[in-house]
């Protein structure tokens, strides 16, 4: 990806890739709990300015009412605005599961194509901030299980400036995960006004041994692990999904295709994720060419644990995918 | 209420006829169901018509409606077709949704019907969202959220009350107050004895109106409908109603008093409304009995035509899921 060597945070790329859209868009609206300047632009801070830029008929502090901040973000969308909304947390999502899975998501085929719902809800998560269990799930497999919606998230600050413009400017209804941690990560200065296109991943790293599908903060882990085995003569695949849902089958068919071999790494818990769709798509369409049974790794079947050794060990770490490459290789 | 709020004949009449539109088309609804001939689930409005006709007749062709399941009558009294309705309900291609929404999800932008949900409460929110951006945008236009008495125990109608006031959105809350959420009693399920006191909670007016009273009905509606136009916020309107035809039609209203059903079916609205009309001389017999026939012709037709018309492309099933291509 063409840029600059001037670097920026994560919060900075996501909060120009808004001030940018909303410059060019009067449409464009930002909704949520604390967004608005005198309450600090967000509690870490990513629409910091943009009340102050924009007016607050545009950039509202909400009252903490998700079912009625999703439901403002849906109405204004079917007006013909491209509302973006913040969810604070992503599990505070699930007190807006209505609004998002029975409205949002399906209004496009339930009104036969009359209405849509160009809305992009942000939402941060992630375990490693000892948050537990209410404030730290990944939730995408929730999302991506329901038909009508696009599940995005990032790898980069450059990535999260194109990925979220895209979002804002795409018609459907897009889910942008936000990572808390990865919040301060710095990364170089994306172009401005880039979009990178959604349902496309990217091969962060070409490999031709195994091919490792990951996506979030998840891509650093497996371009470690993959830095790693270089080092043994080993080359890994890193492929980044960037859009999860509906996701990019025939880039990484292509690639399972060409090393034989595939790990799926999120951070999600591994029972029902994301990772088990592609394993068995993967298995449906490249059953007699694969080396070694598809893998995955991914959080353990509990809530995400407070205590830090705990914590830690509930982590998809650079361990657990290194010893999944291990066995995949065997 | 001053003079000015009492309506003309002509607007009376109208809201005559959207009232009796709703009610035979809901006649025809139940015969086609009985009959066999177009089963379908279906929640009779029957016995509530007189207040989206009085709130109807406040409306411009520009104004919004977000309605529910048992919203037939909401969407006829803003226009929604009935040859596209009929196809909707008989799940064609020719319906407003493509066949792809059904009777539960009728939508029908073109006529003001932006929403028909199937969850209880979910018409708030949305209509707040759909207010907000007439406010923005600085539109002298309004939207409608009708609901039932059961929404006004669900956190939505809660969130949404609050944040329509905190902003002064351009909408107007219409709760019809049929009696039952289900198939329990009002009483039993809400703990105030006038939904219109929720209003009070997030400082907005709250009326209490007789919605079978068509002059009632239509000062309440206008002067909520006047408020949020001219920028002074929302307003909810409770309007005290009856249904008569049960919560899913077919059901055997087991869990009503005796007696009930059929004392508020003997003072029916509709037939007051016209024998009203006609006494005091604002139409006559011959004009309402040609519309009831033309209108129950029409009805009849978009039936024939909804029948006969294809069922969807099998191609609909990936059409619509996603935008195409941008």
């Amino acid at each position: 990806m063409e840029s600059t060597n001037r670097q920026i945070t994560t919060v900075e790329a996501l909060n120009s890739a808004m001030a940018d859209a909303m410059a060019f868009d009067d449409n464009i609206i930002v909704l949520g709990e604390d967004v608005a300047d005198p309450e600090e632009g967000g509690v870490a801070g990513v629409t910091h300015g943009l009340s102050t830029k924009f007016g607050d008929h545009r950039v509202r502090s909400t009252p903490i009412s998700e079912q009625a901040i999703v439901g403002a973000g849906i109405g204004s969308a079917m007006a013909g605005m491209r509302p973006i909304v913040e969810i604070m947390m992503m599990n505070f999502a699930t007190v807006a599961m209505d609004m998002i899975v029975n409205h949002a998501a399906k209004l496009r085929f339930m009104s036969g194509g009359q209405t849509q719902v160009p809305l992009t809800i942000r939402m941060a998560t992630g375990a490693g901030l000892s948050t537990a269990g209410q404030h730290a799930d990944y939730l995408e497999a929730w999302f991506a299980h329901t038909s009508g919606l696009k599940i995005v998230t990032y790898s980069s600050p450059a990535e999260a400036y194109g990925l979220l413009q895209s979002c804002i400017f795409d018609n459907d209804p897009c889910i942008f995960i936000e990572n808390f941690l990865a919040y301060a990560q710095k990364g170089d200065a994306p172009e401005k006004n880039l979009r990178i296109p959604l349902g496309k991943a990217n091969i962060v790293r070409p490999g031709k041994d195994l091919t490792v599908v990951c996506y979030g903060p998840q891509v650093g882990v497996a371009l470690a692990v993959a830095e790693k085995f270089s080092g043994e003569g080993i080359e890994i695949e890193v492929v980044d999904l960037r859009t999860i849902s509906p996701w990019d089958k025939e880039t990484v068919l292509a690639s399972v295709k060409k090393t034989g071999r595939l790990i799926i790494n999120h951070e999600a818990v591994r029972a029902f994720g994301v990772g088990a769709e592609i394993a068995a798509v993967v298995q449906e369409e490249l059953w007699g060419q694969l080396i070694s049974p598809v893998r995955r790794v991914g959080a353990p079947s509990c809530p995400v644990p407070y205590s830090r050794p705990l914590e830690l060990a509930f982590m998809s770490s650079e361990q657990d995918l290194e010893r999944e490459v291990r066995k995949t290789l065997e | 209420m001053t003079s000015q709020d009492i309506p003309n004949k002509e607007i009376l009449v109208d809201m005559y006829k959207k009232s009796v539109l709703a009610k035979i088309n809901d006649e025809n609804a139940r015969r086609v169901i009985m009959n066999g001939s177009l089963p379908m689930i279906y929640y009779s409005p029957r016995g509530q018509e007189i207040i989206p006709a009085a709130v109807s007749v406040n409306l411009s062709d520009e104004d919004t409606i977000c309605t529910i399941y048992r919203g037939m009558h909401d969407m006829v009294c803003k226009g929604v077709p009935l040859s596209e309705l009929w196809g909707e309900y008989a799940g064609k291609a020719t319906g407003t949704c493509k066949g792809k929404g059904g009777p539960m999800h009728i939508t029908h932008p073109s006529s003001g019907c932006m929403l028909t949900t199937g969850i209880v409460g979910s018409s708030l929110p949305i209509a707040n969202g759909l207010a907000l951006s007439y406010q923005i945008r600085k539109e002298n236009k309004v939207c409608v959220a009708y609901f039932g008495d059961a929404a006004s125990n669900i956190g939505a109608f809660h969130e949404a009350l609050n944040m329509a006031s905190i902003w002064k959105l351009p909408v107007v809350f219409v709760c019809q107050n049929n009696r039952y959420g289900e198939h329990t009693k009002f009483e039993k399920a809400t703990a105030v004895t006038k939904i219109s006191d929720r209003a009070a909670a997030y400082d907005m007016p709250g009326i209490h109106v007789d919605g079978n009273d068509p002059v009632a009905m239509y000062q309440a509606a206008k002067t909520a409908i006047d408020r949020a136009r001219n920028g002074d916020g929302p307003t909810l309107i409770e309007a005290m109603t009856f249904r008569f035809f049960g919560h899913v039609f077919g059901d055997q209203d087991g869990y009503m008093d005796k007696g009930e059903k059929a004392q508020a079916m003997a003072e029916d609205p509709v037939p007051k409304f016209r024998a009203w009309l006609i006494e005091q001389d604002y139409s006559s017999e011959q004009e309402l009995a040609e519309y009831e026939a033309a209108v129950d012709k029409e009805v009849k037709s978009a039936i024939a035509n909804a029948l006969a018309a294809p069922w969807p492309d099998m191609d609909e099933l990936n059409i619509d899921v996603l935008a195409a291509a941008q």
